[in-house]
């Protein structure tokens, strides 16, 4: 069913979500990609100070293209989740609440999800131009120098996603395809 | 001898790179209205409505269809007749990637080194596949690859007794693991035969055949229909999300091979299937 939801989400928010649900998301929320997250994760070994508070924030697995004059932003759709499965249960057990990217996780990502009651969603992967529009602002906080894959704070209004694993671990990428399997 | 200066050659590039990241060929279009049609799941056809829509913005605003604008995968059929003047031809090509990249407001996603990763903010070098031709045309292909389907593909060294059974079961399995990482619906490219490196590269370039044509080789044209049929009963769906629309087409290219091997390789793309030709 759809669900509009603020975010950062609270608890009770958390636990409504599920496995399924097709959500518009406003509110806040930052991007992190590859580099972002190598970043943020050796400064947590090292305990220095991070860029952005985790505790309660929701994570865009995104990469922008540049945008043109006068624009918010560029193309902005999902990037791949897993390559960011080695550094997430930290950044959960840090107090990361939600993710937004597309495709599989690992198994401990599940286990620290439902551990620290963190939902996982899926934005349409290759809908960059359509997404783009639901981000009303946007500035980077972090890690100038990376280009694309420094971190954005954006405002998003409705942006669209889909609960692909909630707080309880069901994965809506293993009952969807078995489900339409003929 | 026909003489053709590098800067046109330049011009060219910059422009396909920009037209090649914002309108998509014909026929993905065509494949993307058939399937909103038949996909029964509602979820899949929600978001296959949502690549629709996708597209016209991106056409529309100039935004580009995704954001990740690739790395540039260029194919150079030169004629042998043609003589190149006015500076080397690789310089020429990259600057035309340089140029398309800065100017189209394209994303920069390469970095110099594998390992060390520092971006080279302009999207080059360019992944380049020169071809020698008869006569005295250039025909320049260019396709902007993604990585979330990248990352999928794989290259599987059968043995001549697997067969055709052995390589259908290495492309399902290639799709089946890809499932919802490489943003289905997808495009298979499928390359048989050939050495290790040769076979990959089959692949590649069948990505590039427009979805509407299949294999002359009537047993591979089979084939290539069984596994379309095979993939699309997965279940995986637009997005990974469920559904029938896995998969627009899969497209076979083969060579000659060794007397001891089957080399196979899977190249994966997404919807966003990027390819550019011009002859000039």
């Amino acid at each position: 069913m759809d669900k509009y939801v603020k975010v950062p989400m609270d608890g009770d928010v958390i636990k409504r979500l599920q496995a399924g649900d097709y959500v518009y998301l406003t509110g806040t929320i930052y991007t992190a990609r590859d580099a972002a997250h190598k970043r943020i994760f050796d400064t947590m070994k090292n305990g220095g100070e991070l860029p952005l508070d985790l505790d309660g924030t929701v994570i865009y697995y995104m990469g922008p293209s540049p945008a043109r004059e006068g624009r918010v932003i560029g193309s902005a759709g999902p990037t791949t989740a897993s390559r960011m499965d080695k550094y997430t249960p930290d950044f959960l057990d840090a107090g990361l609440k939600g993710m937004i990217g597309k495709g599989k996780r690992s198994e401990a990502v599940k286990e620290a999800m439902i551990r620290n009651r963190a939902v996982y969603f899926a934005a349409v992967g290759g809908a960059g131009a359509l997404l783009s529009h639901t981000v009303k602002n946007s500035k980077v906080i972090a890690y100038a120098d990376l280009g694309t894959e420094a971190v954005y704070e954006l405002q998003v209004e409705n942006f669209p996603v889909v609960v692909v694993i909630d707080s309880e671990g069901n994965d809506l990428y293993e009952t969807a395809a078995e489900r339409y399997r003929v | 001898m026909r003489i053709i200066q590098t800067s046109v050659i330049t011009d060219h590039i910059k422009e396909m790179c920009i037209e090649a990241n914002h309108f998509l060929a014909p026929d993905m279009e065509e494949c993307l209205n058939r399937a909103e049609q038949t996909e029964k799941a509602p979820l899949g056809k929600k978001i296959l409505g949502q690549l629709k829509e996708n597209l016209q913005i991106a056409g529309e605003d100039m935004i580009p269809i995704c954001q990740d604008t690739g790395m540039a995968v260029i194919f150079m059929e030169i004629g042998q007749e043609v003589h190149f003047e006015g500076g080397f031809l690789e310089d020429a090509v990259n600057e035309g990637v340089r140029r398309g990249y800065i100017e189209g407001y394209l994303r920069k996603s390469v970095v110099r080194d594998p390992l060390i990763r520092e971006n080279t903010n302009d999207n080059t070098p360019a992944v380049i596949h020169y071809e020698l031709t008869a006569g005295e045309q250039v025909r320049i292909t260019v396709a902007p690859k993604g990585f979330g389907s990248e990352n999928m593909s794989c290259v599987f060294m059968l043995k001549p007794a697997d067969g055709i059974d052995g390589v259908k079961n290495a492309v399902l399995t290639a799709v089946r693991e890809a499932g919802p990482n490489a943003c289905p619906p997808m495009v298979v490219g499928v390359g048989i035969g050939g050495t290790f490196e040769k076979c990959a590269l089959l692949a590649k370039k069948a990505l590039t055949r427009p979805a509407s044509e299949r294999s002359p080789i009537p047993y591979i044209r089979e084939m290539e229909d069984e596994l379309l049929v095979s993939i699309n009963k997965t279940g995986i769906g637009p997005g990974g999300l469920g559904g029938s629309s896995t998969a627009f087409a899969v497209n076979i290219n083969t060579y000659p091979t060794h007397i001891a091997g089957l080399p196979v390789a899977v190249n994966i793309c997404c919807h966003v299937n990027r390819h550019v030709v011009r002859e000039i």
